[in-house]
């Protein structure tokens, strides 16, 4: 069962502020204050360059806050922690890899060689999402959506409590992403995460997760939280109920209101 | 989605490109015996095709096996030390601003200086033997690797770069699983430039001093009037340097099919 008691991550007024290559100082996030319980799947939407992907950073420990901390489990993340698996818009795997060793990649890179005992997970990890039989095949003979999958079973390698995507299926089709949206869900259920998902997808947003943040234009900061209260598993189905479409036409006119106000 | 192998058209297309160049080579082969002969110009000014492929049998085949040895040993050791020295170069390059920024007009001058201008005082101050011939052809080879192989290590996706971040993996690993291999693609385009300098090289070092080599067996021909055999010595660099620079795309090839450019058809 998902343990959606603990809290898995706490951002506590958070501030990021960078510096641009011009020396000018650019304020991605501003007062960000934030809980994501244990195997929750939570959306991020908001307009470009809201610092959407600055949040992701900062959760993976890539960049520091400037301002305020991030929690992982209490704990405040001073460099990229253990346990978090990070899929990216682009499935950037390795052209000279097969896909069995582009899912094994994150152990080789982190320890040297894979044992025995990680083949077998990535062997199943492939089967889950969907790739079994091509194991062997090269990156290139994978349309996107396949390749996206096989960057998803790279994240799921090390068995991270937290799964970070950003913007996973936006370089995707239109169905292909409807696909992978419920493929994801289905893999969620089998094995629970604590899901950060960036999307720029109302749609998306909706299907997928149980609470939405929606963060207003730079600097970036949580003007409302949404609760889904969509039941699950969701499916085809549940893209003909009618509150999934009021939520969905409130969340537009939230993020469409902001625009014409900036 | 998947593109067919060369059928129909696309194998016509490969035909004419080895049939086309044939033909002009044909052509351009009669056009010169016949001029040669029409207009009699003597062999020491411009010998006839037939002339020169007598000029092969001017020399035995013992004389010309340790020319072209003597031309392959130093272009192959200032190659081999060439990539030997950039790659590591390269990394510095790629990894520290600070060495960049120390280094990169050092190579930069290096690289601007003609290198046959430079090549007598080489030969002076390293002496005879190999030694000189194969720093002159490094010096020749080496910039285009270094160069590439930074370029390359450069346009590693920066999310495969966050990716070895987000997993603290040994910097050395960031280098020899990603960026190296995301470099290979430039590397090859180096390598292949490289090869042909590399005999460049060697020529112009054995043009300065040199008691063997192709480049040396040109010099002396001409100075005989011997022109026919040095248009022969000229025939077997073309064809060194053509077969050098196969082995290097061979190799891509072979093993590294998946740096090369994806068929699109």
């Amino acid at each position: 069962m998902p343990d959606t008691e603990t809290v898995a991550l706490r951002f506590r007024d958070v501030g990021h502020t960078f510096r641009t290559r011009g020396g000018a100082d650019v304020q991605a996030l501003s007062r960000v204050d934030l809980e994501i319980r244990r195997h929750e799947f939570v959306a991020v939407v908001g307009p470009s360059g809201c610092g959407k992907s600055t949040l992701l950073r900062l959760v993976a420990g890539l960049i520091r806050p400037t301002e305020g901390s991030v929690e992982l489990f209490g704990r405040a993340i001073t460099e990229p922690p253990d346990g978090v698996g990070i899929v990216f818009q682009k499935p950037t795997l390795l052209p000279w890899l097969s896909v069995l060793d582009n899912v094994l990649f994150p152990i080789r890179h982190k320890y040297g060689r894979p044992g025995d005992d990680h083949k077998a997970a990535a062997h199943d990890l492939i089967a889950m999402v969907g790739l079994e039989g091509f194991e062997d095949r090269m990156p290139e003979e994978l349309s996107g959506g396949m390749q996206q999958r096989a960057a998803i079973a790279r994240a799921l390698l090390l068995d991270p409590d937290i799964l970070l995507m950003d913007e996973p299926f936006s370089a995707l089709d239109a169905l292909t992403r409807e696909e992978m949206g419920f493929e994801l869900q289905g893999i969620w259920n089998r094995r629970p995460k604590t899901v950060l998902f960036i999307t720029h997808s109302v749609n998306e947003a909706v299907l997928l997760s149980d609470r939405i943040f929606v963060m207003s234009a730079r600097p970036g900061t949580i003007v409302e939280t949404l609760d889904v209260g969509l039941p699950r598993p969701r499916s085809v189905d549940t893209t003909v109920l009618p509150e999934m479409h009021e939520m969905a036409a409130y969340l537009r006119s939230r993020l469409l209101k902001r625009d014409d106000a900036a | 989605m998947t593109a067919a192998k060369p059928s129909g058209p696309a194998r016509w297309l490969t035909d004419s490109r080895v049939f086309l160049p044939v033909v002009a080579f044909v052509a351009i082969i009669a056009v010169w015996e016949a001029g040669v002969r029409m207009f009699e110009i003597p062999s020491f000014l411009l010998p006839a095709p037939s002339r020169i492929v007598g000029g092969f049998g001017d020399v035995t085949v013992l004389r010309w096996i340790e020319h072209v040895w003597a031309t392959l040993r130093v272009a192959l050791l200032g190659y081999f030390f060439s990539i030997v020295v950039s790659v590591p170069i390269a990394v510095a390059l790629a990894r520290s601003e600070l060495m960049s920024r120390m280094l990169y007009p050092i190579l930069v001058v290096i690289q601007s200086t003609p290198v046959v201008a430079v090549a007598p005082i080489i030969i002076v101050v390293l002496g005879a033997g190999d030694t000189p011939r194969v720093v002159i052809t490094f010096l020749i080879t080496f910039f285009p690797i270094v160069v590439s192989t930074t370029t390359g290590m450069m346009a590693t996706p920066p999310e495969l770069v966050e990716l070895s971040r987000s997993l603290r993996a040994p910097v050395a690993r960031e280098i020899t699983q990603i960026r190296l291999p995301y470099a290979v693609p430039y590397i090859f385009s180096a390598l292949k430039i490289s090869i042909t300098l590399a005999v460049i090289g060697a020529v112009v070092a054995e043009f300065v001093a040199a008691e063997k080599g192709i480049g040396y067996f040109i010099q002396f021909s001409t100075s005989f009037f011997k022109v026919p055999q040095a248009f022969a010595g000229l025939f077997v660099l073309a064809a060194l340097s053509i077969s050098l620079f196969q082995i290097v795309a061979l190799v891509q090839r072979l093993f590294f099919a998946w740096s090369l450019p994806r068929d699109t058809g």
